[in-house]
């Protein structure tokens, strides 16, 4: 009998504290097959941010630095440039990396980091309750906008993908979802380019995923999976933004 | 030679006399064995000596020669040098370089030194070397670029949020600048937690005769702790959260247990004509080169005054306070701030000890001349 599925050898064996119907697993999931792929796990160095992922540590099996909140892009530069042989990617959500992490980010991608960032976008700050991210939809009622984002007041929800594809260091730029099967395979695939920008030395890659909150967005699993269909991605477009490479 | 077998042979790994300077220069230096250079430069080259390989930082005066020494140096070394677009950015560059277990720095001033707060107690709480330099400014805020001591709550105390400390070291010359930017690096690494230089302009600008040296043979111990990408090895783990019962309390009482250590095993301070003195002058940095000249005058005047000069902010020199103070019962404190220092040789001295206090806050125009300090020196005597 041939096995045909199983565990990543980069991911633990272990249970998450992710909610139910959180795709934060799923996308760990991606992110270790990615890894076992271009077999990096005894070279990886991983470092987490501050949100709902940041047990990254507890569930890959690799090496971890835990960065302050927002940080972790320049915990990576530092990190490559001083061990510029290892693989090194951040793992970050909307309010670390699109909030307090601006900065660092946007300067990450200018120099053209040989990092790989992947950006999990879910509208709001799932591990302090559900408070409004700056990608959180226009309309979209959170614990501090109980009447709904308001555009004129809060701003339009911040397209992170698109935004730093216009910038020269960044070699690739995609936004994926995991809600069907199909954006799955899609989200496989891109990951792996974006992974393997790093593994050829092509510079700075960034995978943007659209993911669920059903305890913050107040909703069951199957329908916060709906919503992401429904109303994020006609926002939050899926699709390949650069690729200089064509990889 | 590599910097890790320069540590073991005590030879130099760039001997700054022949590495960085004009030719002719240099051989004037090297006919007395001097260099003469800025207190700034002479801590990157005492880094550079020291095995440091990787700068973070951001521009603002009174600190710029550094990074501007290390961007013109460290490519020719293959190290890394970033100018990032924050000090936020270039703590949390430095924290991620010596995650890897590289030696790594960055340096900065006041203003910039608050932005890195964060950073450097998420180093602390991670255990992470690294060296900081602080050429202070005056503030508070923008405040002026005048000579500081302003900093001292903030370096010594734990400028950020968690309770930690890290080592602090204050030269002042620039010697000093120089052995104590060495000094740093090591005591980073053998306490694991990051170690600062607070200096300020007068010690960073100006330029004094240096004798450098190369590495001292200091037993370090190996970083088994850094991620460098599992190996085959066991996972590492650089963090500083700690969610499990009691677990952050026993982190919280082993990183105490450090500075206890310090506190016992790398006090440093110097005593100049204390021993029969009935008034003993304290001072830190810059202004306890101008208390030394003020001390000098009294001398000559018949007044036995005596200078304490903390070299370890943190730790704090308290024993050498309490034995001069069993004998000599007047201290007067002096800083370039409103009185922050006072505080812990308050709690240095022994009880029936006076303390007296001079204080000029940092502005331009402030820094007190010998002559002021040599008025106060007679008030208290
Ligand atoms: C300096 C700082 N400010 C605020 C916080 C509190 N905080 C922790 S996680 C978080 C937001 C997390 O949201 P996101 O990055 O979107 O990740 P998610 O939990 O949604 O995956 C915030 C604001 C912090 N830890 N540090
Ligand atoms: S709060 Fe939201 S993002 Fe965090 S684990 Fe739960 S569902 Fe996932
Ligand atoms: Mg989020």
């Amino acid at each position: 009998m041939q096995q045909v599925f199983h565990r990543p050898v980069s991911l633990k064996d272990v249970q998450t504290h992710f909610c139910p119907g959180c795709h934060h697993g799923t996308i760990h999931r991606l992110v270790a097959e990615a890894m076992d792929h271009f077999e990096l796990q005894q070279r990886t160095i991983g470092v987490a941010s501050v949100g709902c992922s940041v047990f990254l540590y507890a569930y890959f099996d690799v090496d971890v630095v835990e960065a302050p909140h927002g940080r972790a892009s320049a915990v990576a530069t530092g990190v490559k440039r001083a061990r510029p042989d290892s693989f090194v990617f951040t793992y970050q959500g909307d309010g670390d990396l699109a909030a307090i992490g601006t900065a660092e980010i946007i300067h990450a991608a200018n120099r053209g980091e040989d990092i790989t960032v992947v950006f999990v976008n879910n509208t709001t700050y799932g591990m302090t309750g559900g408070q409004m991210a700056p990608t959180t939809l226009v309309g979209q009622k959170t614990s501090t906008s109980p009447y709904g984002r308001q555009r004129e007041k809060d701003g339009a929800p911040i397209r992170m993908a698109e935004l730093l594809a216009q910038l020269e260091g960044v070699a690739y730029s995609c936004r994926v979802a995991v809600d069907s099967p199909k954006n799955l395979m899609v989200a496989e695939r891109q990951i792996k380019t974006a992974f393997r920008y790093q593994v050829e030395g092509k510079g700075f890659s960034f995978v943007e995923v659209l993911s669920s909150c059903p305890t913050n967005w107040g909703m069951d699993p199957i329908k916060a999976n709906e919503r992401v269909g429904a109303e994020m991605i006609p926002y939050f477009p899926l699709g390949v933004f650069k690729n200089v490479g064509n990889l | 030679m590599g910097n890790e077998e320069c540590r073991k042979t005590g030879e130099f790994c760039l001997d700054p006399r022949t590495v960085y300077l004009a030719p002719d220069f240099v051989e004037a230096c090297v006919q007395n064995n001097r260099l003469f250079v800025k207190g700034n430069e002479a801590v990157a080259m005492a880094a550079l000596e020291a095995g440091c390989r990787y700068y973070f930082g951001y521009p603002i005066t009174p600190q710029s020669d550094i990074p501007e020494f290390l961007s013109r140096e460290l490519p020719k070394l293959d190290g890394e040098f970033i100018q990032a677009e924050s000090e936020v950015a270039s703590i949390n560059m430095l924290l991620g370089a010596s995650a890897t277990g590289v030696r790594a720095m960055t340096s900065s001033s006041s203003p910039g030194i608050s932005l890195k707060q964060e950073g450097i107690s998420y180093m602390a709480g991670s255990e992470l070397p690294g060296v900081i330099v602080n050429i202070s400014r005056s503030g508070p805020g923008l405040g002026g670029i005048d000579a500081s001591q302003a900093d001292y709550f903030q370096s010594v105390k734990g400028g950020g949020h968690g309770g930690y400390r890290i080592v602090v070291l204050a030269p002042a010359s620039v010697q000093e600048m120089y052995d104590l930017t060495m000094l740093a690096f090591d005591l980073a690494d053998l306490y694991r937690m990051p170690a600062m230089v607070l200096a300020d302009s007068v010690i960073g600008q100006m330029k004094e005769a240096v004798v450098p040296h190369p590495r001292p043979a200091v037993d370090l111990p190996a970083k088994e702790w850094a991620v460098q990408g599992k190996g085959g090895g066991e996972q590492r783990i650089v963090k500083s959260l700690y969610l499990g019962d009691g677990e952050l309390e026993a982190h919280n009482w082993k990183l105490y247990a450090k500075y206890e250590q310090l506190r016992g095993k790398e006090v440093r301070w110097e005593e100049f004509l204390a021993d029969d003195a009935d008034l003993v002058v304290t001072a830190f940095g810059s202004v306890s080169r101008i208390a030394k000249t003020a001390i000098m005058q009294a001398r000559e005047e018949g007044l036995k005054v005596g200078l304490l000069r903390p070299i370890t902010l943190f730790p704090f020199p308290a024993q050498a306070y309490a034995r001069i103070t069993g004998r000599c019962k007047k201290v007067l404190d002096i800083e370039l701030n409103t009185g922050q220092m006072i505080e812990d040789v308050r709690l240095s001295v022994t009880k029936d000890t006076e303390v007296f206090f001079y204080g000029r806050p940092p502005g331009a125009g402030s820094l007190p001349t010998p002559e002021e300090l040599l008025e106060q020196i007679r008030k208290h005597y």
